[in-house]
């Protein structure tokens, strides 16, 4: 692992969330991307990050068990009957 | 992920939350509708129990309910019943593992900061090697394996896809916590996702 000027793979790892959301700012992530251009190893890091980012991004919401979609039904109509705005 | 983005949805729901704020039950239950799945997820991830995140979903919804008049719409409807079910959520794994401490203010950042050290790059589709459902359930226990501290930020931001604000705000964290737990996470489930994702060729049994 090695070093491109003052940005070191440490750097790397500060600067990795915010690379990561596109919100580093330009000059940093110019330094940053000419880092992995010279560090395999932050490279398949920072790839991989993103890779697993975008895997739990597909993640499909939990299917409600219809048992407990009917049971959050009533207590709903339940207290909206209590509170008279039914 | 939560499609309430774009600014028809944003004004739909704005006018959604109006409505049901005088009264209107049809367009609360248009919310619940919305977003049900949605925070039945996080409870269970958060609490990692069926009966405990039911309970939560139910409580989350109702208190919405009951303090809707109290929402300024200074924030997005989702992240106020965010708020409210992490908020639910985190009380349910605190009563049910009363012996621990569990708290989102935990020091849980590491002195480690050295760059993992990785050679073997995953492939470019990883996912597509392995069913959606053998998908759902890698990443579902490699979620439940986090710290709750952990897991809790991961799951807004990269989940529930709530800004880095949002999740602070909804967490009652700084900026930087969020950040850095977020980081964390993230290493910490590329790590997990790595045992299986990794360009080898020969899938080893997977224990996540």
């Amino acid at each position: 692992m090695g070093t491109t000027r003052q940005f070191t793979c440490k750097h790397l790892l500060k600067e990795l969330t915010d690379y990561l959301d596109g919100s580093l700012d330009p000059e940093m992530r110019t330094q940053l991307e000419a880092h992995l251009a010279k560090c395999p190893n932050c490279w398949v890091v920072c790839d991989t990050t993103k890779k697993t980012i975008e895997v739990f991004k597909g993640l499909d919401p939990y299917p409600l068990p219809d048992e407990v979609k009917g049971r959050l039904v009533k207590a709903l109509q339940k207290r909206c009957s209590e509170s008279g705005k039914s | 992920m939560i499609q309430s983005d774009s600014p028809a949805q944003v004004d739909q729901e704005v006018e959604l939350v109006d409505r049901a704020r005088s009264g209107d039950v049809a367009a609360f239950t248009e919310l619940v509708n919305r977003y049900e799945r949605n925070i039945y997820r996080l409870a269970r991830h958060i609490t990692q129990n069926d009966e405990d995140a039911e309970d939560v979903l139910q409580e989350a919804f109702l208190k919405a309910f009951a303090n809707l008049k109290q929402f300024q719409g200074q924030s997005k409807f989702y992240t106020w019943l965010v708020r409210i079910a992490v908020n639910e959520s985190l009380m349910k794994l605190r009563r049910r593992k009363a012996d621990k401490i569990v708290s989102l203010d935990e020091r849980l950042e590491t002195e480690d900061d050295s760059v993992p050290r990785e050679i073997a790059d995953w492939s470019e589709n990883p996912e597509q090697q392995y069913s959606r459902a053998e998908m759902q359930g890698f990443l579902t226990r490699a979620i439940d394996s986090l710290s709750p501290g952990f897991r809790t930020v991961f799951l807004l931001r990269d989940v529930e896809e709530l800004s880095t604000e949002e999740t602070a705000s909804a967490l009652n964290l700084s900026i930087p916590a969020v950040k850095s737990r977020l980081l964390r996470a993230r290493l910490q489930l590329r790590e997990k996702l790595n045992r299986i994702f990794r360009k080898h060729g020969d899938h080893a049994p997977i224990h996540l």
